[in-house]
C-alpha cells in the first residue's frame, strides 16, 4: 500500500505561517521506539491530524541526565527491546511520507560522537529529520559542530536556561537555527503544575535579542500553559505529558495509543 | 619525616587549557542549565587556589583533621615476597575516614562555603566518597544528600550506616544498572534543579571541567608528599608508581607531580573483572574507546550506538564505565601505562597484604598490589616500586568473606 506523500513543510515555513496567523506552535515530544517503533510510526500522522505543528523525536539513551523519571523510563523500555539507531532511522524514513510537518531529533552527544558526527548527520537527514537538538552540547563545544550540522542540511536548535548569562545568550542565539529552545525552569524534564512566575519576563528579554522563533519546554502539560504562552513564545514543547499518555495505554496497540495521543494534542490546542 | 605540605596547588602538568581540554579529551558536555554554575565554580576555584588564605585553610584541615602527611612505608616482607624491587606503600588508608577521598572533599567543602552555598550532594559507589562527603558536611555544618546505587547500598551497608550516623541523607538509586554511573546521573539531575544553593562534590577526576582539574589538584598532595618522602628516604625518585584506576582520582593525585620526571614509570591498574567480554569488566582505558559520558570526552565503555555498557568489578569503587579525561590524555601520549587485574587476582592480593604486612587494603587498592607483584618481581633489588595504598579494606570484609566462602 503506497500512499502519495504529504507535502513537507520546513521549520521556517511553519513558523512564518504561524506568525502570520498569530498562532503558537505545539510541538509534542515522543521517545522513539516507545513502547515500540510501530507505535511511534502510527503516532506521527495522528499528531499532524490533531493539529501539532512540529514533532520532536527523542533518541533513547542509557544515561539521560536532563530527563525526569517519565522520559527516562520510556528510554529504558525502548532500549530493553534492543532498539538500535538503524531501526530508528528506518522507521522515520518509512513514516516520513505520511507527515508534512517538520521533525526535530533530540539526541545526546554521547550517541552522536560514538556513531560518528558526519555519519549521524547524513543518516538523520536521509531519514527525513529537519533539525537536531543536542542538549548536552553547549557552546563552546557546540561551535564547530553546529557548523557541520547546518552544512549537512539540518537546523541546529540550542538551549537557553534561566541561568544562562547575557553573554552566553547572545552566543547561543547566534549558533541556533530553526528555533531557540528556552527551558522554562532550571531542572529536569517533567510535568509541573504552574509555570514559573518570571517566565514571561525572561522570554520577552530573550526575544529582544533575536527574531528567530523561541519555543518553551520543560514542565508544560496543560491547555492553560499553552494559552498563557500564546503571543509571548513562538511555540511550546510538551514532552513528559505525551509520554505519560502513551504509558497509560501500553499494551493496547499502536492504533489505540495514536488516538489517545491525538486526543491529548487536540485538548492542548482547544 | 619531611615537612611535605599540600602546597603549592599547581601540578607540573600543563593541562587542561582554559576550556578544560586535556589534549583531545575533557571539556564541558552538559545541559546548558549547568554551564553557568560550572563557569562560576571555575572562577571561584581559580581565585581560591591563588589565595594564600584558602591555601592555609586547606593545608590546616589536611594536617589537623585528615592527619596528613600520610606515611610512606617500606613494606619489607612484601618486598621479600615479590623478590625484586623495594616496595613502598603510600598509606592513604591511614587518613581519617580510611581513604584518599577525604583530601578532595575537604577542598570542595571549603570552596562550597566560599561560594556561600549551604548544601552539598555527592554520588558514591563503594561509599568511601559518600563517607568523606558526609564527614566534611558534618565538620562544616552543611546539609548533605548522597546518591548511591541500590546495588551498592546492599554491597556496602557499613558505609551507608556511617554516612547516616554523620547526618547525611542517603538516597538509593533504582534507575539503570543501580550502580555508580546511575548515582552520578541522579546527582546531576538534582544539581540541575538546585544549582543556586547546592554544590555537587564530584568524587573523582571525572565529569565536566573544572572537576577533573580541581580534584586532581586537591588530590595531588599525595604525589607531592610521596616525591619528597622518597627523596628523603632513598635519595632518589621511585622507578615505578602503581595505582588503581576507576574514575582515576587516587592515580591522578599520585601521578601528576611526577609527570615531568621521565625516569619514573607509571602504571594505572583497571578492573579486569571476570573476563574481557564487554559487560564483564571495568577496564575502560584498556578496552574502551573515546566517547562522551557524564559531561566529559574520555575513554568510555559503550556499545556501537553510544549506549553505556554494563560493567563489572569485585570492587564497587572501580565499577565505572568511564574514566577521567587526563588519564585518556596520558594513555594516548604514552606517559602512563594502563593494565588490568582480574577479580581473582585482586582477591588474592587482598589476602597477601593482610598476611605479609598486617594491612587490609581496599579491594580497589588490591588491584594495584596485584600488579606490583607482576612488575616488581622482574626488577632489580635496588629499584623502587611505590604503590598508592588508596584505602583500607574494612568496608570490604563482608563481601570478601562471602566471595571466599564460594
Amino acid at each position: 500500500m503506497i500512499e502519495s506523500s504529504v507535502p513537507r513543510r520546513t521549520i521556517a515555513q511553519t513558523f512564518s505561517a504561524l506568525r502570520a496567523s498569530g498562532q503558537i506552535a505545539l510541538m509534542p515530544f515522543l521517545s522513539a521506539g516507545y513502547p515500540d517503533l510501530a507505535t511511534t510510526a502510527a503516532i506521527l500522522p495522528a499528531l499532524e491530524a490533531a493539529g501539532a505543528h512540529l514533532i520532536e523525536i527523542g533518541f533513547p539513551f542509557s544515561d539521560p541526565i536532563a530527563d525526569g523519571p517519565t522520559i527516562q523510563e520510556s528510554y529504558t523500555v525502548a532500549l530493553s527491546h534492543k532498539l538500535k539507531l538503524a531501526d530508528i532511522f528506518k522507521m522515520v524514513a518509512v513514516a516520513r511520507p505520511t507527515v508534512g510537518l517538520p521533525l526535530v531529533g533530540m539526541v545526546s552527544f554521547s550517541i552522536v560522537y560514538r556513531y560518528g558526527l558526519e555519519r549521524f548527520i547524513a543518516d538523520t537527514k536521509t531519514a527525513g529529520f529537519d533539525a537536531l537538538i543536542v542538549p548536552d552540547l553547549p557552546p563552546p563545544e557546540a561551535e564547530a559542530i553546529c557548523g557541520k550540522i547546518r552544512a549537512g542540511g539540518l537546523d541546529t536548535v540550542l538551549l537557553v536556561a534561566p541561568t544562562t548569562t547575557p553573554e552566553r545568550r547572545a552566543e547561543i542565539v547566534a549558533l541556533s537555527s530553526g528555533f531557540i529552545y528556552y527551558l522554562s525552569v532550571s531542572g529536569i524534564t517533567g510535568e509541573r503544575d504552574q509555570l514559573p512566575t518570571d517566565l514571561t519576563a525572561n522570554l520577552q528579554a530573550l526575544k529582544k535579542l533575536t527574531d528567530k522563533p523561541v519555543c518553551v519546554g520543560f514542565g508544560i502539560s496543560k491547555r492553560e500553559h499553552v494559552r498563557q504562552l500564546s503571543g509571548i513564545a513562538d511555540g511550546v514543547i510538551v514532552g513528559s505529558a505525551f509520554v505519560k499518555r502513551i504509558t497509560q495505554h501500553v499494551g493496547d496497540g499502536p492504533a489505540v495509543i495514536a488516538k489517545a495521543v491525538g486526543d491529548y494534542c487536540r485538548e492542548l490546542l482547544l | 619525616m619531611s615537612t611535605a605540605t599540600a602546597l603549592p596547588f599547581l601540578s607540573p602538568s600543563t593541562v587542561p587549557d582554559a576550556a578544560g581540554h586535556f589534549g583531545a579529551y575533557g571539556g564541558v558536555f552538559v545541559p546548558e542549565t549547568l554551564v553557568t554554575a560550572l563557569d562560576q565554580l571555575t572562577a571561584e576555584y581559580t581565585r581560591a587556589k591563588n589565595d594564600p588564605a584558602f591555601q592555609r585553610e586547606f593545608d590546616f584541615y589536611l594536617r589537623e583533621f585528615v592527619g596528613r602527611p600520610s606515611r610512606l612505608y617500606y613494606a619489607k616482607r612484601l618486598t621479600e615476597k615479590f623478590g625484586g624491587a623495594k616496595i613502598y606503600l603510600k598509606r592513604e588508608d591511614l587518613n581519617h575516614t580510611g581513604a584518599h577521598k577525604i583530601n578532595n572533599t575537604v577542598g570542595q567543602a571549603l570552596l562550597t562555603m566560599r561560594m556561600g552555598k549551604k548544601r552539598v550532594i555527592a554520588e558514591t559507589g563503594a561509599g568511601q566518597h559518600g563517607v568523606a562527603t558526609a564527614t566534611v558536611a558534618a565538620l562544616f555544618n552543611l546539609k548533605c544528600d548522597v546518591y548511591m546505587g541500590a546495588e551498592d547500598v546492599r554491597r556496602q551497608s557499613l558505609n551507608v550506616f556511617r554516612m547516616k550516623l554523620m547526618g547525611a541523607n542517603v538516597i538509593e538509586v533504582h534507575s539503570g544498572s543501580k550502580t555508580l554511573k546511575d548515582a552520578l546521573n541522579e546527582a546531576m539531575r538534582d544539581w540541575m534543579g538546585s544549582v543556586e544553593g547546592t554544590h555537587y562534590i564530584i568524587g573523582s577526576v571525572a565529569g565536566p571541567h573544572p572537576f577533573p582539574m580541581m580534584v586532581r589538584d586537591f588530590q595531588s598532595c599525595m604525589g607531592r608528599e610521596a616525591r619528597a618522602q622518597c627523596l628523603e628516604k632513598e635519595g632518589k625518585l621511585p622507578d615505578v608508581i602503581i595505582a588503581c584506576v576507576g574514575g582515576g582520582s587516587n592515580a591522578a593525585g599520585i601521578f601528576a607531580p611526577f609527570v615531568d620526571d621521565p625516569s619514573v614509570r607509571m602504571i594505572g591498574v583497571e578492573a579486569g573483572g571476570r573476563g574481557s567480554e564487554l559487560g564483564h569488566h571495568a577496564a575502560t582505558l584498556s578496552q574502551g574507546k573515546p566517547g562522551v559520558l557524564h559531561g566529559m570526552l574520555s575513554y568510555v565503555l559503550q556499545d556501537e550506538d553510544g549506549q553505556t555498557a554494563d560493567v563489572h568489578s569485585v570492587s564497587a569503587g572501580l565499577d565505572y564505565p568511564g574514566v577521567g579525561p587526563e588519564h585518556a590524555y596520558w594513555k594516548d601520549n604514552g606517559r602512563v601505562e594502563y593494565v588490568s587485574i582480574t577479580d581473582a587476582e585482586a582477591l588474592e592480593a587482598f589476602q597477601l597484604l593482610a598476611q605479609c604486612e598486617g594491612i587490609l587494603p581496599a579491594l580497589e587498592t588490591a588491584h594495584a598490589i596485584a600488579q606490583a607483584g607482576k612488575t616488581a618481581g622482574k626488577m632489580a633489588k635496588d629499584q623502587i616500586v611505590l604503590i598508592n595504598l588508596s584505602g583500607r579494606g574494612d568496608k570490604d570484609c563482608q563481601e570478601v568473606a562471602r566471595l571466599l566462602a564460594k
